[in-house]
């Protein structure tokens, strides 16, 4: 009587797991084959190359790569070595009692959640309008740097806290300096933690649009310096489908360039430091 | 903190004149007063006056909790690594004062190895795990890391196993393998004390009986000191025993002799009844 009302929740709890799981699949592949079914007609290498015309709705976005590029660059070079170096001070140079330590965690912890059309607001307060940067890639890049830096640090510092103290003590041991065993040990193996960090962030950051209205700007020009400003992927694809009446197949086209991009975004960085521990004899 | 080692370093170590040989009269390289250590606010073992003789084994006995792991911790100042972790009293290691904070504590740990329970390998090929502390010591002459490498993988015993694969990842290594290079990395930076916590408590008794053999051999080369459950095994490789037992909530020092003095005629009761197996 028993083992058989286990066996009946366990056949619950199994139907509940895969009905969630399923349901989860099935709208993203729903949602994934409306983009592709869309636009992949439009898709060609004279629309990845050439300007956009009549509002978007001829032409190409090649510019609009460019821009969404430079943005994405500005924002990894700035993020990356901050996020990289707050989640070492966090996680091997203050311990969890610690008030700094605390302090720094509970910022980031409500900054993650904060709406990016805040730190769209932010950004050009500060970078277009103090800083005088204006609408440019170079405002927009270091307000998605902002936007990205919880996420980053946060799983940065929980690939840090995943490595063995043994190693921290068997390095210790055998009196090698802690630069020498953060750099060569700890760094590392941390990887994991950075890559998901990393794909995290560039996956918001490819997809945001309210940061970068008020701070990258509209303009659909290829970009002439990181001052001018530039149209990122996602806002073209915001202005495609909301503003202009007949942009709808591009903006499909669009969206569908967009996905392809943050695959092959990810899949990269995740062979590449799958090659790069490979190197080093670390199992991932 | 990156010179070259002295001459007699280069030669190797079964070259190198016995710090110390049994039979002679036994002179302390260690030697701890009043040593205490708690964390927060939970000391761990009180007032320990320990004196720990030049190239001899020396094993720290006792029942877990009597702060055994905690004292060996203190002799390489592992215990900075620790938060929260609070020291007191004196360690000398000949005439350096270990808890000075004006001691350069990656020297000191380079003159006080250490070798952990579960065997901990760097994540690097078995080449690496060993070439990779030397060179952060200064140590870049291609023909003398070969050299130690040999040298040293020989005096674990464990050459011929590896050497056809020092490229492939130590991890990959039996755990009995694993913890012999661990002996073979701390004994490629020649230190002068090997500090060991139940080095064998993770292995299969073959493997054991290995590394066992492996710590006898070091006697008169190195001084060792041991912390070990097993009161057969300190019976058979020790030629000193510290008895630490739980008092007042502490780990406290209640005896410390020569293993035939600590095994053969006991001076207090709680030695007496944990080496019969009444108590601990």
């Amino acid at each position: 009587m028993a083992s058989s009302r286990m066996l009946d929740s366990d056949h619950l709890s199994a139907i509940a797991v895969w009905t969630a799981a399923c349901l989860v699949g099935g709208f993203f592949l729903w949602l994934l084959s409306d983009i592709v079914w869309h636009g992949v007609a439009e898709i060609s290498w004279e629309f990845l190359t050439t300007a956009p015309l009549n509002a978007g709705r001829d032409g190409g976005i090649g510019p609009i790569l460019v821009s969404t590029a430079l943005i994405l660059l500005v924002c990894m070079v700035v993020a990356l070595p901050i996020g990289l170096g707050t989640a070492i001070l966090l996680a091997e140079f203050t311990t969890d009692e610690s008030l700094f330590g605390r302090l720094i965690r509970r910022s980031l912890d409500v900054l993650a959640g904060v709406p990016s059309i805040i730190f769209g607001l932010f950004g050009n307060a500060f970078f277009s309008v103090t800083l005088g940067l204006g609408f440019s890639i170079l405002s927009g890049g270091l307000t998605l740097a902002c936007m990205v830096l919880p996420i980053l640090i946060r799983s940065t510092e929980e690939g840090f806290r995943a490595v063995p103290t043994d190693y921290r003590l068997s390095a210790a041991a055998l009196g090698l300096s802690r630069f020498t065993t953060l750099t060569h040990l700890l760094l590392p193996a941390a990887i994991p933690g950075l890559l998901v960090g990393f794909i995290l962030s560039i996956g918001r950051a490819i997809a945001e649009t309210a940061a970068l209205i008020f701070t990258s700007g509209y303009v659909d020009r290829m970009p002439e310096s990181l001052l001018d400003s530039g149209r990122a992927l996602s806002i073209h694809i915001f202005d495609l489908s909301m503003n202009v009446p007949g942009g709808d197949a591009k903006a499909y086209a669009s969206a569908l360039v967009l996905i392809s991009l943050l695959f092959a975004i990810t899949t990269l960085s995740a062979w590449i430091a799958d090659q790069w521990l490979h190197r080093r004899i670390i199992p991932v | 903190m990156n010179q070259p080692m002295d001459s007699t370093h280069r030669l190797p170590s079964w070259l190198r004149p016995p710090d110390g040989l049994p039979g002679h009269q036994p002179s302390p390289l260690i030697q701890t007063e009043k040593l205490s250590l708690a964390y927060g606010t939970q000391p761990a073992f009180d007032s320990v006056s320990l004196s720990i003789n030049r190239g001899c084994i020396t094993a720290l006995v006792g029942p877990s909790g009597s702060g055994k792991t905690s004292f060996l911790t203190c002799l390489n100042r592992l215990t900075d690594l620790i938060p929260r972790c609070h020291v007191s009293g004196r360690v000398h290691l000949g005439e350096l004062d270990v808890l000075s904070p004006k001691t350069d504590v990656l020297q000191l740990r380079r003159r006080v190895g250490m070798i952990f329970q579960k065997p901990n390998p760097f994540p690097l090929s078995i080449r690496k795990n060993l070439e990779f502390p030397l060179r952060e010591h200064g140590m870049t002459d291609r023909e003398h890391l070969d050299h130690l490498l040999l040298t040293t993988l020989q005096d674990v015993g464990l050459w011929a196993e590896v050497k056809d694969r020092l490229e492939s990842p130590a991890l990959a290594l039996s755990g009995g393998q694993q913890q012999r290079l661990c002996m073979a990395r701390a004994l490629a930076l020649s230190p002068e004390v090997l500090l060991m916590d139940e080095p064998c408590s993770a292995l299969d008794p073959l493997s054991s009986g290995v590394v066992e053999d492996l710590i006898t051999s070091l006697r008169g080369r190195y001084t060792v000191v041991i912390v070990t459950h097993n009161l057969a095994q300190a019976r058979r490789i020790a030629d000193d025993v510290a008895l630490f037992w739980v008092q007042h909530g502490t780990g406290q020092l209640i005896e410390q002799g020569s293993s035939k003095q600590i095994f053969d005629h006991p001076q207090h009761e709680l030695t007496a009844a944990y080496i019969n197996g009444i108590r601990g």
